[in-house]
């Protein structure tokens, strides 16, 4: 499956995601509640740390970084104009721990054990009237369906480019959006003649 | 929930991730973020999918981004990208979707009426969430945040003109959807 998952055998990868995603979510909540530079350098620091220590290199951690490079150095340049160099500083800091913090949860966590943690965390809102397994067949046939569009995106632009009309998004979405609802459709109608109707 | 509609989430929730398959257009050089299709995913899944089903499937697109499928344009996934400048306009998809589907089951099959809608939704809805969050967590007034999304309306209304006839599209083809 794709997936952002690096695999290992560090505590980190052992850990359940449960736990790895709640300290996240309070280490965000601390690093926004406290703005101190040395907070945010500090859990920068803890954050590459934990990077080694699950056995992940650092240029993997920049790698996680590159893609946002931009937005920094806008928000740096913006932020050193209006209120000087400690604070662009310390608002770069920040993000960067935030994200790399994000980005080891995702690393050290395989994707179907953090579909399970979501199934089980919503039987609590089964009284809501949420059904985790229905959840699961959604996630289940969403992930399936996305190299099938590709495949009939594919097949109606070389319908079109016969036309002379490769150029044009419109010939080529309006057909690509009505098939899919067909394939909807009679996938629906397949998982009901079936008598799909789980109660668990 | 019936079969049609999970199935329909889970459609519109492909959709939006197929649509970060398509090369993002870089407008301003490596000056700024370059625009993705991808936002064209939250309005078809309003205007289409409608209010429920619109939003779930939105939601259901953002859960799998947040358990580090690299669904999002450029490849990119996790818990990461919420803490990052954009991640405003995430939580604000399944939002914008749900508003969508609410104006145009309002709006009728009129184009421009239909446009308005996909407009509010997909834009300022979307803008109103995205911008205080980019402003929080890039700690920038909200006015000089507000100006770097300006630079993103253009592109933007350019989506609401093809969602508008794709969606018009469909309501012809499939009148009792």
């Amino acid at each position: 499956m794709l997936d952002l998952y690096r695999p290992g055998a560090s505590f980190l990868h052992r850990l359940p995601p449960g736990p790895k995603v709640l300290v996240m979510m309070a280490a965000g909540t601390l690093l926004f509640l406290f703005e101190s530079l040395p907070l945010a350098t500090a859990a920068l620091l803890i954050t590459l740390a934990l990077y080694r220590l699950a056995g992940l290199s650092f240029s993997l951690a920049a790698a996680q970084l590159r893609p946002l490079a931009l937005i920094f150095a806008i928000f740096f340049a913006l932020q050193y104009w209006l209120s000087g160099p400690v604070i662009a500083g310390f608002v770069v800091i920040r993000l960067a721990a935030l994200i790399l913090l994000a980005s080891l949860v995702t690393l050290t966590t395989r994707a179907s054990d953090m579909i399970d943690m979501i199934t089980r965390a919503l039987s609590i809102l089964r009284p809501l009237g949420v059904n985790p397994a229905k959840v699961g067949l959604a996630i289940s046939l969403a992930l399936r369906f996305i190299p099938v569009l590709g495949q009939i995106t594919t097949e109606v632009r070389e319908a079109q480019k016969t036309r002379g009309l490769e150029r044009s998004v419109i010939a080529t979405a309006l057909p690509v959006a009505i098939r899919t609802l067909k394939m909807a459709n009679d996938i629906s109608d397949a998982i009901d003649a079936r008598g799909y109707d789980p109660r668990t | 929930m019936d079969t049609k509609s999970i199935v329909y989430i889970a459609l519109f929730a492909a959709l939006t991730a197929a649509l970060g398959l398509i090369p993002p257009i870089s407008f301003a050089g490596i000056a700024l973020p370059p625009i993705t299709a991808q936002s064209l995913g939250v309005m078809l899944a309003g205007a289409i999918a409608g209010t429920r089903r619109g939003g779930l499937a939105l939601l259901l697109f953002i859960a799998l981004v947040a358990i580090g499928l690299p669904l999002l344009s450029g490849g990119r996934g996790g818990f990461g990208v919420f803490a990052g400048a954009s991640g405003g306009f995430l939580i604000a998809w399944p939002i914008s979707a749900a508003v969508i589907g609410w104006l145009v089951s309002q709006s009728g099959t009129n184009p421009l009426r239909l446009a308005i809608s996909i407009a509010i939704g997909g834009i300022l809805v979307m803008y109103a969430i995205g911008i205080p969050w980019m402003s929080v967590v890039a700690d920038l007034p909200l006015s000089k945040a507000v100006m770097i999304m300006l630079a993103y309306v253009p592109g933007d209304i350019v989506k609401v003109v093809i969602a508008t006839i794709v969606a018009r599209g469909i309501q012809r083809a499939y009148p009792a959807l």
